[in-house]
């Protein structure tokens, strides 16, 4: 379904500042797997995200979705075939802009834009509909601006919008970091909500070991711009964070695992 | 009121159209476009041009209107396309368009005054002027003008919850997230360019027929009065939904050419007149920054562990 192979990124290159973000990644991810990704600061878990959304281009290797060859397309075109919330809840909505504007346009997405009325009375009932499904009490202010939702309510929003055309494939980075911790575990069960009924191919984000190990069914560990553990469903399943802990130390060969950002509980 | 005043409101009517352009790029796409004041003559030239030609003033302003819209494709070419920083690419157009002017005037006055213009039809309508009580509020014309204007912006306001309106918005409120949604921003931001210079150009071509004459300098300066009129506007008026910010912005308008009137009566040398228009620019500009900062103590006093809910 999704196919990274050689993908390769330098930033800075050819100065003191040049950084290997990817070594050479390859992977490939099979309809309907929910991934989880960790690593390190630094480790390119967002530049993977980007690479995979258009958002940046690969310096070498290629992407493919579905068997298309997207590597050269843009972030827009890739749109159609993407859904993605950001780590900065600010970041997936239009503040300006009403609930139901902001609905509007994630129910176009990949379509041709028309000259009609981006909100009509038949969209605003499937929006009231699927807002409900957030338990948020947003299917009564439609005409409220984002701008005035909490951070949790707009990241909620954001996942719906994300998800409401059934993206091929839905990336999330950090997408409860900046949430205390009462209002990311509602995005992470509501995640797993959508997720399930969808059945979405997945890739997350996440700096909680915990969530890593506990939602979706495989396990990628980065270090360093390259994918050092891929950990299949049945195995995760009995792992605690400190085998993670182990499994890393012995895939370095040694080197101690040194995260402030890594939560243990 | 006096001869002075009904003319500074046919004015702000007038202008009115020159603000919604400005508002569409100023506020809608959140790019400041300098193009202005080259596509404001660039629409009182081509008018006046064709007028003298021999065609119909209505033909002759759609026209202005189109080669308004070229003018800020071109600014959104540059600056999308090739990159240049948005203001850089507007006062390249803008430079560039005083040649393309002159060109298109061949001299740098074109009067035009036995020409039918849209002033003479709008007189040969023989609306009568609004009097209330021995007071004359709104001249005939002004009448007319303010027809047409408000047609204008309920077509903008239409325009901007379209499923492209709504692009364009967002274009200019969050670009990443619509990005992500499958929509190339360099689409929409040339697009809003675009819109924005044509009707920039109609009020131009609106201008040189309403005063008898294009020049080649009849838009200097204008970006600032486009300013002015936006955020005046939305001060005095409100800017809370689409439908009353277009109507504040040509209040603005209307409000800003009864200002300078004002001044003008009151002895004000008409050569301080853009140092004025600055003037006002700067302390609407500024003001609002400085009360939002007192605002914003109040709020996260009052609104904190309040109204979230989530
Ligand atoms: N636009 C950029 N220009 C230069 N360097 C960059 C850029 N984006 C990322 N990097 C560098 O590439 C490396 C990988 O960054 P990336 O953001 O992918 O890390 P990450 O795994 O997401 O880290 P974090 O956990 O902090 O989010 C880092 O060293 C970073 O400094
Ligand atoms: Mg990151």
């Amino acid at each position: 379904m999704l196919n990274i192979a050689g993908v390769h990124k330098v930033f800075n290159a050819g100065t003191v500042n040049e950084k290997i973000a990817l070594n050479n990644v390859r992977l490939q991810v099979k309809s309907g797997e929910f991934i989880t990704v960790i690593g390190s600061n630094g480790a390119g878990k967002s530049t993977l995200m980007n690479i995979i959304s258009g958002g940046m281009l690969p310096d070498t290797g290629s992407i493919s979705i579905d068997g298309k060859d997207v590597t050269r397309w843009g972030e827009h075109q890739r749109a159609g075939l993407i859904g993605r919330v950001f780590q900065d809840p600010m970041a997936g909505t239009a503040p300006n802009m009403t609930i139901e504007e902001n609905l509007a346009i994630a129910l176009a997405r990949g379509e041709k834009r028309k000259l009609s009325f981006g909100v009509n009375n038949q969209k605003r009932e499937l929006f009231r509909e699927q807002l409900k499904l957030l338990d948020q009490g947003l299917e009564n202010r439609l005409k409220t601006k984002v701008g005035f939702l909490s951070g949790g309510q707009r990241q909620a929003l954001s996942l719906l919008m994300a998800t409401f055309t059934e993206p091929k494939i839905l990336l999330l980075d950090e997408h409860t970091a900046a949430l205390d911790p009462k209002r990311a575990q509602l995005i992470v069960d509501l995640t797993e909500k959508i997720v399930e009924r969808h059945k979405l191919t997945t890739i997350m984000v996440t700096h909680n070991m915990d969530q890593a190990l506990n939602m979706g069914n495989r396990l990628l560990m980065l270090h360093d711009g390259g994918i050092i553990l891929d950990i299949p469903d049945e195995k995760k399943r009995t792992m605690k964070p400190q085998d993670l802990l182990k499994a890393f130390e012995t895939a370095r060969g040694g080197e101690t695992f040194s995260e402030d950002r890594f939560l243990l509980t | 009121m006096n001869l002075a005043l009904m003319g500074a409101i046919e004015q702000g009517l007038l202008f009115g159209i020159l603000a919604l352009g400005v508002y569409l790029t100023f506020r809608i796409l959140n790019v400041p476009d300098l193009t202005v004041d080259g596509s404001f003559a660039l629409g009182g030239a081509v008018a006046a041009k064709l007028i003298i030609g021999g065609s119909n003033p209505f033909l002759a302003t759609a026209v202005a209107f189109v080669v308004g819209c070229l003018a800020g494709a071109f600014t959104g070419v540059l600056h999308t396309k090739g990159k240049v920083n948005a203001l850089l690419a507007g006062i390249l157009t803008m430079i560039a368009l005083y040649s393309v002017n002159l060109r298109i005037m061949g001299k740098a006055n074109l009067p035009l005054l036995r020409e039918e213009t849209l002033l003479t039809y709008t007189k040969a309508l023989g609306i009568p002027n609004l009097v209330i009580s021995g007071v004359t509020l709104l001249t005939g014309v002004a009448i007319v003008f303010a027809v047409g204007v408000l047609i204008l912006k309920l077509i903008i306001d239409w325009f901007l919850h379209t499923d492209l309106g709504l692009d364009l918005r967002a274009t200019g409120d969050n670009p990443k997230m619509i990005r992500s949604f499958g929509v190339n921003t360099d689409s929409t931001t040339i697009i809003g360019l675009s819109l924005s210079n044509g009707l920039v150009a109609v009020s131009g071509a609106w201008l040189a027929q309403f005063q008898g004459f294009a020049d080649v300098g009849m838009g200097i300066g204008m970006i600032v009065i486009g300013l002015a009129s936006v955020i005046v506007g939305e001060v005095l008026f409100g800017s809370s939904s689409i439908f009353r910010v277009t109507l504040a912005v040509i209040g603005g308008s209307i409000v800003y050419r009864l200002v300078i009137a004002l001044a003008l009566q009151a002895g004000l040398d008409p050569s301080d007149l853009k140092l004025i228009t600055a003037l006002i620019v700067i302390v609407a500009l500024t003001v609002p920054t400085f009360a939002k900062g007192i605002w914003k103590k109040q709020v996260v006093r009052t609104v904190k562990g309040g109204t979230d809910g989530a």
